[in-house]
């Protein structure tokens, strides 16, 4: 197998590309997604040279235009992918989202689907301010029909691209724009899917398990090389898969310690960690060893501008690694 | 030829009734299907209803302006088989049925459950098995961590205690209700169970105690039973292993306690006020009791198996009756204790009782027991003791009367009576008297403020 | 002057076109009576939209063309292939309801055998996604048309606008038609939009926008087909305002007499295109008085048969609730 040193971002971009060769159905578009640009943060740029303005095109500032353009797409034997510039623009285009292409397949008992891709970079720690850091991958959680997921390494935005176009079903895919040119990491050059529906257990440890994704699995995962030095080992798992959740893997990695810690560097209350805490808390009551926690931001609407208030609201690696210790130590 | 009825049909999302403004047909039209029969009015809408029948129209059973529920009766009208739609013919699977086919469906169903079990999906298994307990597969029983924190906080051994839950799981109720001093043998704690699990299997959940039920639903013409709980179960077998085992005597004196009375009055409001409890009779009793059993010591033992046991600590059981049943937590090393400090710790163990947080530690390790039966105006009584204990002393109610002066002249004086029980194999009647002339001599004592701390 | 003439169709197909403007109001009376016995829960109708529908719809054509319909659609659906007993079936819920398969409310149509796409009840969001299909068209130098349909109320929606204008920005081979029937539920046209026409929005986004009397029927097919003919020759989108008459309360669970002046429910007949459409095929000597009666007569008895089969059929069973929520 040959690898390539590749950031988060070109693995995307890679996984695209790989897809729109392979498959003429594959089209991509959206806000500044066409011409020499490519994209606000150039996951498409040079695709539209590549294979044409007709299959990497712009639109105009519209989502929900977007929203429903993929479905109309997917409808007529498209792949499309639509691409939502920020994670927090998507707000828009959620009747498309939850009224169209989460209930397409359902509401014709399979004779109509929509099979889309829906891009969305989103989370905090760039100065963006409330409406350029949110989280929003709440807001369409629960949706049945829908699939959500996030890669939190390149190797695995490659591999969830690929396998998110590939599907059938309407998939939201996002992107922690923290990570775009942050992580880096040798990723097969061959053609590869990670599963939609599967969490990854990206490390064991026996004295507590951290669930997370995106920024603040990267914070746990540093966390936890410097609490292995203390004598601290923690079994940290990838979500991934956000909706539907993998619960067997949740499940099964929070059992495994009986000490669970969910992060998320969403809002406290009612992120998505609400409900994988609810699920333990049904399934795994009689192993565990402390009581289920959670850290999060606060819950104030979204992440503001000023560099202090920003870091109030980050879950940073300090934060995640006293969490860490603290629970060890319960 | 047969007779359908015709029903007041949904007339709008969240409507639940209408009327009729007007009646379009009378007994004995000739109508066909889809004709209008009538208008109806509803809050949403105004509109013909249509008839489901062709046929001869029979009655009309409401009248105009009737407010009715939907899904009421309207018409009867008499149809040739023929004339009927499809679905009355039960063609159709998906046809609504008439009554009587549908209880047959319905018993048919029934008896098809009956004979296959249904297939449990995967998920609802898995659910099951993360709450059974696993003590019929013979491994340890698993406890929710709630049951083992109450456990832990009192002190329970889980191992006694018997589960009401699903396959006999131990619930969180069970351990907060479990009382060790009222322990029960196996068998009777089964049945106790058992009674609970099928209370709930018929009744809707969360059924009041036995008592409390039997004290709310008052006095019947007929005669009834209710099975006692587990706490009162373990009331009687105590009660009739002391009264067996132990032969009893009783003996009482009554004390002159006009001194107690007038210093509580003089100093129970500025009590209160410091020490935060009020300053009731029974603490008093209790420090002359104490005091005299360390020069009786012979008061303060057990019989065991031919030996007197002589305790090396004075624990005085105290008995609490609350609206449901009998307490009886122990003032450790009652002897530490000034009549204020008695105070206190009878105060705190009778507030634990009434909310039924008294653990098994509360209540373990008496050597003798004073029972307050004053507090319900008895003024004599005959106190079973508390196995294996050898005594107990009853302090009645306190009231004026009466009694003749040294100078052969009478005076008021707040007069008690005190009753004791003892256990004839070990305390015989001269013991039983010095001890009880001890503690009046003690009551007599207290008379200042100073006595109090 | 015989002025269906004009309309360049034939006296067969002029029939053709009667009957089935006749089937979709005697189909849509057949719903109404079911929802009052109680045999559906709901009816929401397209009485007085039928000569604009159906002469609409022969504008395209069904075997390739495709057709995103809003909720007063049927009789356009029934031009594009769907038969009364599909319509029925939806409305009872079955199994077999080639639109949901008994799992949306009575009238949102759909039939992928058919070309008519599925839509929602949050009205107008079937507009983004014509666009998407129409797309298709230009991706795959495919040479169908897409046709989609709103009311008057529902074409203020953001999501119209996004729409219309990406089509014209693409010139995407569509065709997008308001069906303005002058109410929103209870709210009449000055309290929806305040151009002097909806059509007027067309050029707005940057092709053309005309209104059209839906109860003329050659006044409408000709309209449609010159737009389709556009659409298909590469010319880019139209929006048609379709002027019709809406003769029934907005829903079952409505009704117009308490925000409808009695004038206007008076005139209510005068104004229906189902009594002109017959007027104007008798004085131009298409069919006879007695002709009426007889199509009127057998489509009754189709829609007994139709009902009495629909109703035959399984509803579905209670096991199927979780199938093809996700692909596999």
């Amino acid at each position: 197998m040959t690898m390539a040193m590749m950031t988060y971002l070109e693995a995307i971009k890679k996984g695209i590309e790989e897809e729109m060769a392979r498959d003429e159905r594959v089209v991509i578009f959206g806000e500044d997604v066409g011409g020499v640009k490519g994209g606000v943060f150039g996951v498409t740029k040079g695709l539209a040279e590549k294979f044409g303005e007709e299959r990497c095109f712009n639109t105009p500032l519209t989502e929900g235009q977007i929203g429903g353009l993929a479905v109309g797409l997917g409808l007529v034997g498209y792949r499309p992918i639509g691409e939502f510039q920020f994670a927090d623009y998507i707000l828009p285009a959620v009747n498309q989202l939850i009224s169209e292409a989460s209930r397409m397949r359902y509401r014709t008992k399979g004779d109509w689907t929509a099979p889309v891709v829906y891009r969305a970079p989103y989370g905090g720690g760039v100065r963006g301010g409330l409406y350029h850091s949110q989280s929003t991958e709440k807001v369409l959680f629960g949706q049945p029909g829908l699939r959500i997921v996030t890669p939190s390494s390149p190797h695995d935005a490659k591999g969830l691209i690929k396998a998110a176009i590939r599907c059938d079903d309407p998939v939201l895919f996002y992107e922690h724009k923290r990570l775009y040119r942050l992580l880096k990491e040798d990723v097969p050059e061959e053609d590869y899917t990670v599963p939609l529906d599967k969490a990854n257990v990206v490390r064991e440890g026996e004295d507590l398990t951290v669930i997370a994704y995106g920024m603040v699995l990267n914070h746990a995962l540093k966390a936890a090389e410097t609490l292995s030095e203390e004598g601290i080992e923690a079994e940290i798992v990838d979500v991934r898969s956000l909706y539907p959740l993998d619960k067997e893997t949740l499940v099964k990695a929070a059992k495994k310690t009986g000490k669970v810690l969910l992060v998320t560097e969403d809002n406290l209350e009612g992120s998505i960690m609400s409900e994988i805490s609810a699920v333990i808390a049904e399934e795994a009551l009689f192993d565990l060893d402390a009581p289920i926690r959670r850290l999060a931001g606060p819950d104030s609407p979204s992440m503001p501008y000023a560099i202090a208030l920003e870091r109030a609201f980050l879950v940073d690696e300090d934060k995640v690694r006293t969490a860490m210790r603290e629970l060890a130590e319960f | 030829m047969s007779i359908e009825t015709i029903k007041m049909p949904h007339l709008g999302e969240s409507v639940t009734e209408a009327s009729l403004s007007l009646w379009i047909v009378k007994a004995g039209d000739q109508i066909n299907k889809y004709d209008p029969i009538a208008e109806a009015v509803s809050d949403k809408v105004t509109t013909e209803i249509p008839s489901n029948y062709t046929g001869v129209v029979k009655d009309l059973l409401i009248d105009t302006d009737m407010d009715v529920a939907i899904g009421t009766p309207i018409m009867t009208i008499e149809t040739a088989d023929a004339g009927k739609s499809p679905s009355e013919n039960g063609n159709g699977k998906a046809a609504k049925m008439q009554t009587e086919e549908f209880i047959d469906h319905l018993n048919e169903e029934i008896d098809k459950a009956g004979s296959q079990p249904i297939e449990r999906t995967t998920e609802s298994v898995n659910r099951e098995s993360a709450l059974h307990s696993d003590k019929e597969k013979g491994h340890s029983p698993r406890y929710s961590p709630a049951v083992m924190r109450i456990s832990q906080e009192r002190g329970i051994d889980l191992s006694e205690v018997e589960g009401t839950g699903k396959h006999g799981r131990i619930t969180r109720k069970d351990v907060l209700q479990f009382n060790p001093a009222a322990k029960p043998e196996a068998g009777m704690n089964t049945k106790v169970a058992d009674t609970v699990a099928k209370r709930k299997q018929n009744d809707q959940p969360d059924r009041m105690p036995a008592e409390q039920e039997h004290a709310h639903k008052g006095f019947q013409a007929t005669e009834y039973s209710v099975p006692a709980d587990g706490i009162r179960k373990a009331i009687a077998k105590k009660m009739v292993q002391s009264t067996t085992e132990i032969p009893h005597a009783w003996m009482m004196v009554e004390a002159d306690v006009s001194n107690i009375v007038a210093l509580r009055e003089k100093t129970k409001d500025q009590f209160r006020e410091q020490e935060g409890v009020s300053l009731s009779y029974f603490p008093f009793f209790v420090k002359a009791v104490v005091q005299a059993l360390k020069k009786h010591p012979v008061i303060n033992t057990s019989w065991k198996e031919g030996s007197i046991i002589y305790h090396g600590e004075i624990n005085l059981s105290i008995a609490v009756a609350t609206d449901e049943h009998l307490f009886v937590p122990v003032i450790k090393k009652a002897d530490g204790y000034s009549i204020s400090g008695l105070s206190r710790e009878i105060s705190r163990l009778a507030e634990l009782a009434r909310r039924g947080k008294l653990t098994s530690a509360d209540m373990q390790g008496g050597t003798m027991t004073l029972n307050n039966t004053g507090s319900f105006g008895s003024i004599q009584s005959m106190g079973i003791i508390n196995h294996p204990q050898a005594a107990i002393l009853q302090v009645e109610s306190i009231s004026k009367r009466f009694v003749p002066t040294a100078d052969g002249g009478f005076k008021a004086a707040d007069m008690v009576n005190l009753c004791l029980s003892i256990d004839h194999r070990i305390i015989d009647g001269l013991q039983a008297g010095r001890f009880l002339q001890t503690v009046k001599d003690n009551l007599n004592r207290y008379s200042s403020e100073e006595d109090l701390y | 002057m015989k002025k269906l003439e004009a309309s360049g169709l034939t006296t067969e197909e002029i029939i053709q076109a009667y009957r089935t403007i006749l089937l979709g109001r005697r189909l849509d009376e057949r719903l109404w009576q079911l929802t009052r016995i109680g045999k559906t829960s709901f009816n929401i109708s397209g009485q007085g939209h039928e000569v604009g529908q159906v002469a609409m719809a022969m504008a395209f054509q069904p075997e390739k063309d495709y057709f995103l319909p809003y909720y007063r659609d049927m009789s356009a659906c029934l031009v594009w292939g769907m038969t009364p007993k599909d319509i029925l079936l939806g409305s009872l819920g079955k199994e077999d309801d080639p639109s949901s398969h008994g799992r949306q409310m009575p009238n949102h149509y759909g039939s992928k055998e058919h070309n008519i796409v599925s839509h929602s009840s949050t009205v107008s969001t079937q507009f983004p996604l014509a666009t998407g299909v129409a797309y298709g068209a230009q991706l795959k130098k495919a040479d169908y048309v897409t046709l989609t349909a709103t009311g008057e109320g529902a074409a203020n929606q953001g999501e119209v606008q996004e729409a219309m204008n990406f089509a014209g920005v693409k010139k995407l081979p569509m065709v997008f038609v308001i069906e303005n029937n002058g109410y929103a539920i209870s709210v009449g046209v000055d309290e929806q939009y305040a151009n002097e026409k909806m059509s007027d929005r067309g050029p707005a986004y940057g092709f053309p926008g005309i209104q059209v009397n839906g109860n003329d029927f050659a006044e409408t097919y000709l309209a449609f087909k010159k737009a389709a003919d556009n659409a298909r020759s590469g010319k880019g989108p139209t929006l048609i305002e379709l002027m019709v008459t809406r003769l029934t309360s907005h829903s079952a669970d409505d009704d117009h007499s308490i925000y409808r002046t009695k004038e206007d429910l008076a005139g209510l007949r005068e104004k229906d295109g189902l009594t002109l459409f017959e007027k104007q095929l008798i004085e131009e000597g298409y069919l006879s008085q007695e002709e009426l009666k007889a199509i009127d007569s057998d489509l009754r008895k189709e829609i007994d048969q139709a009902t009495e089969a629909a109703e035959r059929m399984p509803d579905p069973t209670a096991d199927s609730i979780l199938d093809q929520v996700y692909a596999d």
